[in-house]
């Protein structure tokens, strides 16, 4: 009896006393802005340097663009250093090294991640336009249309569908990954759980808390893109 | 029209095109036949350079193509293509298939463009199609579509590569028909095929390809009565 009276009263103390859920609630908003807003920029980013690479790769031979050559190269060491280190590191680096004046944690937040999505996204998308078969641009050429109308009408609207799993996924990782702006003290969910904590001098509630919060937001996603994935097909057979 | 100044093409070591040099006339149907690997393909790809070629120079209309100052797009808005699996656009209704590239490329105005595709698709009897996405047609009317597509640019020149080999026979007729409309009303055609029957009918000249050269040419009649090289009276004996 004991144990569930002290469950309660700890329960009570995380999460009701004082409005405290509130809090919770405007950390969840907060990583849901962190994840949505760094997305469309991991997206914007991550299409032109899938383009650009794609672009150049297909080049034909003997008839090198050297602008396309040294934008490519951009690209490539962007991928590689965003993939080969740490989102952590690189966090830490945006918020402590180059903005290190900024006081708006938040945005430096958004910033870091938007960037680091961009590397998985341009891959993610470079994958989709190689998945279009060859045949979709070469029609769309021998028509006469040039290289840009040619990806823009035909190549990403379908290599676009091909690539909605993956970047469901990339949203899911995002939105995890958003934990890691507490680190450099952006205010999300972890950061008014660890409040919380050290308020009430108790972390187990508040931490399991936001474990559960962020399942749930996690298994909402993952039901949502299942959905949307069945009427992607049911689409493809119309 | 098209002039063929000492063609090749090599994918990595493997010679695809050997030096060939060829003229295609104003108002030709030229039929090119011969084995698969004998680069009759290729052959027709380089003359709109979806393939590039690693040798000599095509001349269209006295533009050389092979230039790489030459404006590629304009230049493929005078020919036309139809490929062997069709390659209609599967996220986009037929009409806007057909009228994509001649609104993009500025050919004609949106309206302009309907009314053309409208014309061309009562042409080919499919005109009830228009508003259908290319997953719910068959394959005939899939290369139907590919055709009046091509045709919606008013293309000087038609290039065919094995417009019937993806099909079901039972639809093999109406896609020669059609094509045999088009050769009726003097449109210039290069058609890479197996329809021997076609190229007999339809054909002013016939290129037999074999290796990557153009081993024997001739007119139809003269072509298919008097093979004169051994590997064409071969082939011919297995096709016919």
């Amino acid at each position: 009896m004991d144990f569930w009276m002290s469950v309660v009263q700890k329960f009570n103390t995380a999460f009701i006393v004082g409005d405290r859920w509130k809090l919770y609630l405007k950390g969840v908003g907060a990583t849901l802005e962190l994840t949505v807003v760094a997305l469309i920029l991991g997206i914007v980013l991550g299409l032109l340097v899938a383009v650009i690479r794609t672009a150049h790769d297909q080049q034909r031979l003997g008839n090198h663009n050297p602008v396309l050559g040294i934008l490519n190269v951009v690209c490539k060491v962007y991928t590689t250093v965003i993939r080969g280190t740490p989102m952590l590191v690189q966090l830490f680096i945006w918020s402590f090294v180059i903005f290190k004046t900024s006081r708006n944690k938040f945005l430096v937040g958004i910033l870091g991640l938007g960037i680091n999505s961009g590397a998985y996204v341009a891959e993610i998308i470079r994958g989709g336009l190689m998945s279009v078969d060859a045949g979709q641009s070469e029609a769309g050429r021998s028509l006469g249309l040039n290289y840009l109308d040619t990806m823009r009408y035909i190549v990403i609207p379908q290599a676009f569908k091909n690539t909605l799993p993956a970047l469901g996924n990339e949203f899911i990782t995002l939105l995890k990954d958003t934990s890691l702006v507490s680190a450099i003290g952006g205010a999300e969910l972890v950061y008014y759980a660890k409040a919380v904590g050290a308020k009430t001098y108790d972390v187990t509630y508040p931490y399991l808390g936001m474990a559960v919060i962020y399942l749930v937001i996690v298994m909402i996603l993952t039901w949502m893109q299942g959905k949307l994935e069945r009427r992607l097909r049911e689409s493809d057979r119309r | 029209m098209i002039d063929v100044k000492h063609l090749s093409k090599s994918f990595g070591d493997n010679l695809v095109l050997d030096d060939i040099s060829e003229h295609i006339h104003p108002g030709e149907k030229v039929v090119v036949i011969g084995p698969s690997g004998s680069g009759k393909s290729t052959f027709l790809r380089c003359l709109n350079l979806l393939e590039f070629p690693t040798g000599g120079t095509i001349t269209f209309d006295g533009m050389e193509i092979t230039d790489s100052k030459t404006d590629i797009d304009s230049i493929r808005r005078q020919m036309g293509m139809v490929f062997q699996h069709f390659n209609l656009f599967p996220n986009m209704t037929i009409r806007k298939n057909i009228t994509l590239a001649p609104v993009r490329t500025k050919l004609m105005s949106q309206e302009e463009a309907d009314a053309e595709a409208e014309k061309l698709l009562q042409r080919v009897g499919l005109f009830d199609k228009a508003d259908a996405y290319p997953a719910q047609l068959s394959g005939g009317q899939k290369q139907r579509i590919a055709i009046v597509r091509a045709l919606a640019m008013k293309p000087k020149l038609m290039l065919f590569d094995e417009p019937t080999s993806a099909l079901d026979p039972e639809m093999v007729g109406e896609v020669l028909d059609v094509m045999k409309e088009l050769a009726n009303e003097g449109m210039t055609m290069v058609v890479v095929t197996h329809e021997m029957g076609f190229a007999r009918e339809v054909g002013t000249r016939v290129l037999f390809m074999d290796g990557g050269h153009i081993l024997e040419q001739n007119t139809p009649a003269e072509f298919f009565a008097n093979p004169k090289e051994a590997r064409t009276i071969e082939f011919l004996s297995k096709v016919l």
